[in-house]
């Protein structure tokens, strides 16, 4: 479950970040790179919180 | 710019004014034991989540408006966040990793629960500023879609009802969120921090083309005609690389060289991981920083922190901005609630909060907050910086000088007078330094450091001998 949600976690990154550079080669139109976006923000909020509350210890 | 460390406490406090200062950090008297010490990878990810904060979308604008050419930038944030990592490394980690004590209980040693009691009052106001100045930076964001009018980069005073409603609203938003549960924002911020920083990176790249970026070869050309282009805006004095490497150096002033971050570095196993907090300065310090500048610029030299988010990121920039915001503001109020519950002792945790936030939201109705926040930023690690040098000076130099470390302890002085008198006597010098030799408040630090170490030498000095006399 955990490999699945860091899956889920790693596609959200992918989206946050990769539309941009599809944006500056003109791929793809800016406004496709901010729907993206948002859906890769979603996707790291669902899944993120349940993964790294549990790995991640700070002083 | 990063946020401070808060930490869970217990009921308020009651009795003398040195019992509810250390009722409030009763469960961190104890050096940290060799258990609890933690690995590097713990400190990377602090680091680099703590410097990518709301702030830094403040900061990279504030740079294209003071006119920074595109070298002096780059080399500035090179020298100065390097300067800043050996300051962790040199300064606090070494002294933090021998005492494992945080900064309170160490000070408190050296000054004298009194005098501790003035520093934690005048931290606390530092605090509520910068929440304040966070949820300044928020109200851009939230005032997007009201179509409210944004602050520009000379207002002082707010500029439109709209913009005091928003503010009341989100001050109320974060205050009432910052007493239902700050632990819950805090550790949000920590899951928010690599999607944040992604979201910095990729609003810059997406408005490169709008600069007129066809390819990555086309950037430095146009970053010194567009973007870094040397003139700053009218009425904005000019920033060289001096003004860029201090204030990357000195923006976190408090928690290097003004030693806040022992809290933090007690728990490192070696002194070395000090140098880990170039995570947090190359990524936060140097990739947001240029980021949001490049935002800056593409939205035609507009400094609010909304606009500019969402003309890189759509909805997710004026999102990252809130987050970003919140997740910075809730600890800082949190924290300042804390330093006041010494003065009021009998007041539930709720309503110190509630005050707190009162002032905070009071002080983000001022745009010039968050438009000098530069300034604001480095006032904050000036007036607090003395105070590290004095436990500097005590624990490195006052037995090569012969003089007992830790003094107020060992003799039980509820203050410490050559504590106070660097403290305030620093801080007049910095003051004439630059009403007769005009240097500028970014470079005050490095000659008030100095000064503050020497004059605590001296005063112990005569302290301690007119005492053993």
């Amino acid at each position: 479950m955990t490999t699945l949600l860091k899956l889920i976690s790693l596609a959200g990154l992918g989206l946050t970040l990769v539309p941009s550079f599809l944006v500056f080669a003109r791929v793809i139109s800016w406004e496709s790179h901010a729907a993206l976006m948002l859906v890769g923000t979603v996707l790291w909020f669902v899944s993120a919180p349940f993964w790294m509350q549990q790995t991640r210890q700070q002083p | 710019m990063s946020s401070p460390q808060a930490r869970a406490v217990t009921e308020p406090p009651r009795g003398s004014l040195a019992d509810r200062l250390d009722a409030i950090n009763e469960f961190d008297r104890e050096p940290v034991p060799p258990d609890r010490l933690q690995g590097p990878g713990s400190f990377i990810g602090l680091y680099t989540g703590e410097h990518v904060a709301g702030t830094e979308f403040v900061i990279g604008p504030l740079f294209v408006a003071h006119g920074v050419a595109a070298r002096d930038l780059l080399l500035g944030l090179l020298v100065g966040n390097l300067l800043a990592v050996l300051s962790w490394a040199f300064i606090v980690a070494p002294i933090a990793t021998r005492t494992r004590l945080n900064l309170y209980w160490h000070l408190r040693k050296i000054t004298g629960p009194n005098l501790l009691f003035a520093y934690n009052i005048v931290n606390a106001l530092m605090f509520c500023f910068l929440a304040g100045s966070m949820i300044a930076v928020a109200a851009t964001a939230v005032g997007l879609p009201l179509g409210m009018a944004m602050p520009k980069l000379h207002d002082w005073y707010p500029n439109s009802v709209g913009w005091v409603l928003v503010v009341f609203l989100v001050g109320a938003a974060v205050t009432a969120l910052a007493i239902l549960g700050f632990e819950k924002i805090a550790a949000a911020g920590k899951i928010a921090s690599p999607w944040m920083f992604l979201v910095f990176v990729a609003a810059a790249v997406a408005v490169l083309p709008r600069l007129g970026v066809e390819s990555i070869g086309d950037f430095w050309r146009v970053a010194q005609e567009r973007i870094w282009t040397g003139v700053p805006v009218a009425g904005i004095s000019k920033f060289t690389f001096w003004h860029v490497m201090f204030f990357a150096w000195f923006c976190n002033m408090a928690m290097h060289i003004g030693m806040a971050d022992m809290t933090v570095l007690r728990y490192a196993k070696r002194w070395q991981y000090g140098f880990l907090s170039a995570f947090g300065m190359y990524v936060g310090h140097f990739v947001a920083w240029l980021a949001s500048g490049i935002l800056c610029a593409a939205a035609l030299g507009e400094v609010a922190p909304g606009p500019i988010a969402y003309l890189g990121a759509g909805v997710t920039g004026a999102i990252t901005v809130v987050i970003a915001s919140w997740t910075t503001a809730n600890p800082t109020l949190y924290r300042a609630g804390l330093a006041l519950q010494t003065i009021t002792p009998n007041w539930k945790r709720w309503k110190v909060t509630l005050v707190a936030g009162a002032v905070t939201t009071a002080a983000a109705i001022f745009p010039a907050l968050m438009m000098r926040l530069l300034d604001f930023v480095a006032l904050y690690g000036l007036i607090l910086m003395p105070m590290g040098a004095v436990i500097f000076a005590d624990f490195w130099l006052l037995p090569k000088l012969g003089l007992r470390q830790r003094y107020a302890e060992w003799k039980t002085l509820l203050f410490s007078w050559p504590a106070a008198l660097s403290w305030t006597m620093t801080l007049a010098a910095c003051w004439a330094i630059n009403a007769i030799w005009g240097l500028e408040l970014f470079f005050l630090g490095l000659p008030g450091w100095f000064i503050a170490t020497l004059l605590y030498c001296g005063l112990s000095s005569i302290q301690q001998r007119a005492r053993v006399s």
